[in-house]
């Protein structure tokens, strides 16, 4: 047997000091050499968990295959098989915790870094694309049914690849200006660029995908309204938009923003531009970040990317209990945030004019493990501290924004107004299906992808009589 | 793009435009808003919708030159298109049969009284409206709103038309008068709308006003436009933007309206560089 290579290929990326100031992405992908080393590594192993490991089934091992042999078109052929947005998905999917889980390889080395190959291989595709080579994969002949999908994140965006495949009308409806849900408003552009999200949704386009943008369903338009003028079946992935706040003291002092308002106006509103975009956002000094996910570790890197001297996350569990990935994790402490773990703030203070200046601290111990199987966070008394800090970004989390299920007769919702669908994504409404954050509560990408196919291939079953 | 069908100067920095929106103006209703988008560079911002005419298909806005947003709308024509009109956004006004009712409009503010006390009175109530201005050449709508209204009371800050103080000098006076109020709406800037609410707190005549807080997506995505309301949080752009005046914080409220005044102004001076712009005196 031949000697096994235990170590993943690097991927180059900009260093902490310089990505700091800047809003370019972070890793700058693999070349065409390092991609070939790096699935050369891969066993091509007869079980292939990689796949069951993946939410969207991407066949990994053949396209890995089609790298080695440098048929990079081949590989994003079996990739767009499964998997829409790959550009996307390559850059911002927890792969550590999905398909390079349970890598053979994991056993006696690195996983293959099936991410990054991923990316590899849609990036080549995007290019070849700029360069006018645009190669549509196929689709059936219209079947002349339409579907409307609502939102045009991550599962709305998958549902509607498969749908249009599959020979449907497709009209995508997006209550902002512009398409990609949390790909445009909420992902940073130092982790994944907007111009990439904007050349997968084109390329969805093309294929005959259309977009509504302005459109705001449940108030320019209704689901009755859909149903019962042109559409044969509704698809909602409106995503997870509400956020959450603590309801401590001063948490509405002008200077505190909630993650979704933060990014929204720095990635959607291009307010880092500023004055050149019309959009402001305040530049600060010293920022308190709340919360451990990916959406905090995405607040404070932007942070200190508008200017900030010195920005500290402060999350109420340890390290080990933090929702982010570890790669931002690993490239926040890179860039210097300051992480302030076992602590949770208790009120903000503000000054004459109402601009939050401090923010007051508690120390927290791990007691016994709580729902979500996490040691729960108890506050240790006595233990309060301030900090001083002229910006907050209340990063904890959201729920499902509600205008929808208010608006919509019969539509049934659950805990913390989730909709109710089942394995098939179908709702308490005939003919209206739903997945993603809206179903699912707050989750990745991929997650909301994988359901997206799901009520895809459901719609196509309901309307041709088979469920 | 939506198109500009209509442009008309109201009075100093007051505009009227008429916007080619079919779906919004639909379902539009008294109470509701727009947000809108001029360009590809532009902020989105909110604005009350002043009528709107479903066979037409268009929505009516009236806004004031404040900054640069408002200053480049006010520079598009008739025939222009504007990128972004999203709407209708926000909860229409609660309208029922209640029986007196006094609509306030201060400024600006008068334009979505309009659709608003036409439809109160369309509904059986005895529509009392105060209309104030800053000035004579402030004035306008004053026909619509008597259309719209049982009548109409006027006011100007320096007297020179109609009567001379603020609406709430008149509005204390009706307070006094024999006749009962059942409801009052008020909207306008929201020291007014804050004045309006102290005065009717103590005689707990109940209140609604429309609150005008900073906003951003307009659908309850990003809490920009939150406000504390009864001791609570609530999205104007979810919630309201209809709320119990006497619940309402207004200190907080306009706090956190000022929380970029420099950054607007540096947008607006850049503006005006820019294009070369002539403020009139």
């Amino acid at each position: 047997m031949k000697n096994l290579n235990k170590k993943q290929v690097t991927m180059q990326e900009q260093s902490a000091e310089e990505r700091k100031h800047n809003f370019n992405e972070v890793p700058l992908g693999y070349s065409k050499e390092e991609a070939i080393l790096e699935a050369s590594r891969c066993l091509q192993c007869s079980t292939h968990p990689c796949i069951d490991g993946c939410p969207v089934h991407i066949n990994i091992p053949d396209f890995i295959k089609a790298i080695k042999e440098d048929n990079v078109q081949l590989a994003i052929d079996i990739i767009h098989k499964s998997d829409s947005l790959p550009a996307v998905t390559g850059r911002v999917c927890p792969q550590e915790d999905q398909c390079q889980a349970v890598c053979i390889m994991g056993k006696v080395g690195d996983p293959i870094a099936i991410g990054r190959l991923e990316r590899y291989a849609a990036d080549w595709d995007l290019q070849n694309r700029e360069g006018g080579k645009i190669k549509l994969p196929t689709k059936e002949k219209s079947n002349g049914k339409n579907i409307a999908i609502v939102g045009s994140g991550p599962s709305g965006l998958a549902c509607a690849g498969d749908l249009i495949k599959n020979g449907y009308n497709v009209t995508v409806f997006e209550g902002f200006h512009k398409t990609g849900g949390v790909l445009a408003y909420g992902i940073p552009e130092f982790r994944l660029p907007k111009s990439i999200v904007q050349e997968e949704i084109n390329m969805l386009n093309k294929f005959g995908v259309k977009f509504a943008t302005d459109a705001l369903i449940g108030k320019t338009l209704t689901i009755q309204e859909l149903m019962r003028d042109e559409f044969d079946a509704v698809f909602i992935g409106a995503g997870a938009g509400l956020p959450r706040f603590m309801h401590i003291p001063g948490e509405n002092l002008a200077g505190v923003y909630s993650a979704n308002e933060f990014l929204t106006r720095v990635n959607l509103m291009k307010a880092y531009k500023f004055p050149q975009y019309d959009t402001p956002i305040k530049i600060a000094k010293k920022v308190a970040v709340i919360g451990g996910g990916n959406v905090a570790m995405d607040s404070a890197r932007t942070a200190l990317r508008l200017g900030a001297e010195h920005v500290f996350l402060i999350y109420r569990r340890s390290r080990k209990e933090m929702p982010a990935r570890n790669e931002e994790i690993l490239h926040a402490e890179e860039e210097g945030i300051d992480f302030n773990l076992l602590t949770n703030p208790v009120r903000y203070v503000g000054d004459e004019k109402g601009f939050v200046k401090t923010i007051e601290c508690i120390k927290m111990r791990l007691g016994e493990k709580d729902a979500s199987g996490r040691r729960r966070p108890i506050p240790i008394d006595g233990s309060e501290f301030t900090l001083d800090i002229d910006q907050v970004i209340v990063a904890i989390g959201t729920t499902p924004n509600p205008i929808i299920p208010r608006t919509t007769a019969g539509l049934k919702t659950g805990h913390h107004g989730v909709i109710l669908a089942d394995e098939n994504g179908a709702t308490s409404v005939k003919g209206v299906f739903a997945g993603g954050d809206i179903v699912t509560g707050a989750a990745t990408v991929i997650t909301a992808m994988g359901a997206g196919r799901k009520a895809a291939d459901s719609i196509d079953k309901y309307l041709k009589g088979k469920i | 793009m939506f198109k500009i069908l209509k442009h008309q100067k109201l009075g100093p920095k007051m505009q009227f435009m008429e916007l080619d929106a079919p779906l919004v103006s639909r379902k539009a209703e008294p109470g509701q808003f727009i947000v809108l988008r001029v360009n590809e560079t532009g902020e989105r911002i909110p604005l009350t919708i002043a009528d709107f005419n479903r066979k037409k298909g268009t929505v009516t806005i009236v806004f004031q030159e404040m900054g640069k947003t408002t200053h480049l709308l006010a520079t598009k024509n008739a025939g222009d298109s504007i990128s972004d009109v999203l709407g209708p956004l926000g909860n229409p006004s609660e309208i029922e049969h209640f029986g007196n009712v006094i609509c306030i409009g201060g400024g600006i503010g008068v334009a979505p009284v309009y659709p608003l006390a036409r439809k109160l009175k369309q509904k059986g109530n005895k529509v009392t409206s105060i209309i104030g201005y800053r000035s004579k050449n402030y004035v306008f709508w004053e026909d619509k709103m008597k259309n719209a209204s049982n009548k109409v009371l006027i006011t100007t800050n320096d007297g020179t038309y109609g009567e001379k103080g603020f609406v709430t000098d008149v509005l204390k006076k009706l307070m006094d008068g024999r006749e009962l109020i059942d409801r009052i709406f008020a909207i306008g800037p929201a020291i007014m709308m804050k004045a309006v609410s102290d005065l009717t707190r103590e005689k707990e005549i109940k209140t609604i006003v429309s609150l005008n807080s900073l906003m951003v997506c307009g659908m309850g995505m990003c809490g920009a436009c939150r406000v504390i309301v009864g001791g609570e949080t609530k999205f104007t752009c979810a919630d309201g933007p209809d709320f119990d005046a006497h619940l309402v914080d207004f200190n907080i409220l306009m706090k956190r309206l000022d929380t970029y005044k420099e950054e607007e102004k540096i947008s607006f001076e850049k503006w005006k560089a820019e294009v070369d712009y002539y403020e009139e005196s």
